[in-house]
């Protein structure tokens, strides 16, 4: 390849390294100042009050019920979104039927909505004046503004997370090494806990880390259907929110760097399920 | 049979079982609770709807939340090029961890984004400091809301650009410069058609999440009425006064403006799909 040639046109692909250098500064600079300065500054004044301060605001009971709450969701959110995402990925990524395309951009409609939107809408089912408002109240069945619509709201926000990510993967995967099976003479099941399951199950983890990591973060939706009652109807952002308004801002950081640590984990996970890939296409 | 014409036929089972459930849990929490939106603004009357989405605060809050996400968008395009151009040309000590680190605004809280960012700008904050003396103020002006989005809309462009980027031939550009072109002639005729359509549907992306965001903006704009109000802070003002039909007809303005930008993402995303395939 190294003929004389090629070697006398200057190669485009080395910019001259003054060049290099000095975008990489521009770019390193860029990207500290707009995504790890705030990162950096979470941290920090999460310990303003020292070790002292940040223990006593991470293991206040408010804080301990909104970290109940919010685990409750996830537990509930991401298992049903999960199978979900499974059903859908199935039918949509191995089988070839008419509307395809048109459920494929259903699935995603959630990830267009505005977080406010989100929450809005379960209020307009379920609230007082919604839909079925004169029945709960008949029944005495209160949804929004208490811990079901917080759940609802957040099922929706990550509705489309993992069957997004697996939709992605099994469509690459195409379906010929399920047909051998069954050829072979497997069933149904064995099927799918043999060959479909060990083949997308780094997707799938990353799609439920990507699912869960959402559900404890979101805010605007839980936001609007939550009834903001202390330590009955909080979740883990929604009690950073009160503490900062409080004034109480190094509560409010030692309560938020619990969620910018599951953020880093979820980021973590994602190099380290995208080099499994790799290396598994290789 | 009835089917044949629907799917093709196949030999893997499960199709009825797995489609029957899929929209059966799509329409319980998705389609039909959207649907209330405008089943709710259909049962009002037309008049009342105009007069709340054209009222001079609503008004007011459609060109801050407009403005400041075209302007974060345009941020974002910029800076957005830089970093995915150093990502995937350059090579340097650390690069894995900045790669992991841009999906950092996807993965954090958008509440603890938007305490972080007020926090720095604030008048005593790490930046904000410094930005007095040359008469600028951040938090707690529409410049508060474009720092916060973008914030947001950054990992859009780069994320949309970088894939292209990589895959493109680099002959083409060798083969440019060896017919005579300059570095500048090369990077205007052949780099930059070859990734318009990707920084395109960055901005979109970037644009499309700005006009909803909600958390990580309300902290450092402060809120005031006619000047740092975003247009999804107007619904939940109005949700607080039990104002259902106000906050629902805003909401309808804002979906219906955000499915116009997905429809068009859309059309952009396969466009590129289809030039990249060609490529």
């Amino acid at each position: 390849m190294s003929t004389l040639a090629v070697q006398a046109v200057p190669s485009v692909k080395r910019d001259p390294l003054p060049v290099q250098l000095g975008l990489t500064v521009l770019a390193l600079l860029a990207m500290g100042l707009f995504i790890v300065l705030p990162l950096v500054a979470v941290f920090v004044q999460a310990f303003a009050k020292g070790w002292q301060g940040y223990r006593a605001a991470v293991q206040s009971p408010e804080t301990l019920s909104a970290i109940y709450l919010s685990l409750l969701t996830v537990g509930i959110a991401v298992p049903l979104n999960t199978v979900f995402g499974l059903a859908a990925a199935w039918a949509v990524t191995k089988f070839q039927f008419l509307g395809k395309n048109v459920l494929v951009t259903l699935i995603d409609i959630p990830f267009g909505v505005s977080p406010v939107i989100s929450g809005l809408i379960y209020v307009l089912v379920f609230g007082a004046q919604g839909w079925f408002g004169g029945w709960l109240s008949d029944h005495d069945i209160q949804i929004v503004f208490a811990v079901p619509g917080i759940i609802l709201a957040t099922t929706f926000v990550t509705f489309p997370f993992v069957a997004r990510e697996l939709i992605s993967l099994m469509e690459s995967q195409g379906t010929e090494e399920e047909e051998a099976a069954l050829v072979l003479g497997a069933s149904g099941r064995q099927m799918f806990w043999k060959i479909t399951l060990p083949n997308i199950k780094w997707g799938l983890l990353y799609g439920v880390v990507l699912c869960t990591a959402r559900a404890l973060g979101e805010f605007g939706a839980v936001s609007v259907v939550s009834g903001h009652i202390r330590g009955q109807t909080n979740t883990l952002p929604l009690h950073v929110e009160i503490l900062y308004n409080e004034y109480n801002y190094s509560g409010a950081f030692a309560v938020a760097s619990l969620l910018s640590v599951i953020a880093l984990i979820s980021l973590a996970l994602k190099k380290f399920v995208e080099r499994k890939t790799g290396q598994e296409s290789q | 049979m009835m089917h044949t014409s629907f799917r093709r036929p196949s030999i893997l089972p499960g199709f009825w079982p797995a489609l029957t459930y899929t929209i059966i849990y799509l329409s319980l929490i998705v389609l039909i609770p959207l649907s209330a939106i405008f089943f709710k603004t259909a049962t009002s009357s037309w008049n009342h709807v105009w007069t709340v989405v054209t009222s001079p605060q609503v008004m007011a809050s459609y060109r801050l939340s407009f403005g400041a996400s075209i302007a974060a968008g345009l941020i974002s395009v910029a800076v957005g090029f830089l970093v995915a151009w150093v990502l995937v040309r350059y090579e340097f000590p650390g690069k894995a961890l900045v790669d992991a680190l841009v999906d950092l605004p996807f993965a954090l809280p958008t509440a603890v984004a938007g305490i972080a960012l007020t926090s720095l700008y604030a008048e005593n904050g790490w930046i904000g400091q410094y930005l007095p003396p040359l008469g600028i103020k951040v938090a707690f002006t529409p410049l508060g809301v474009i720092v916060a989005l973008t914030f947001i809309g950054l990992p859009f462009v780069i994320r949309s650009v970088q894939p292209v980027l990589a895959d493109a031939d680099q002959e083409l550009e060798e083969a440019a410069s060896s017919l005579g072109a300059t570095r500048w002639q090369v990077f205007t005729r052949v780099i930059f058609p070859l990734i318009r359509p990707a920084l395109l549907t960055g901005f979109a992306l970037a644009f499309a999440r700005a006009l909803g965001e909600y958390g990580s903006v309300i902290f450092i704009a402060g809120n005031l009425p006619m000047k740092t109000e975003i247009t999804p802070l107007l619904i939940v003002t109005k949700l607080e006064q039990y104002d259902y039909a106000g906050a629902t007809a805003i909401a309808a303005v804002l979906l219906i403006t955000s499915f116009i930008l997905l429809l068009g993402i859309n059309v952009l995303q396969r466009r590129t799909r289809k030039f990249m395939e060609a490529a």
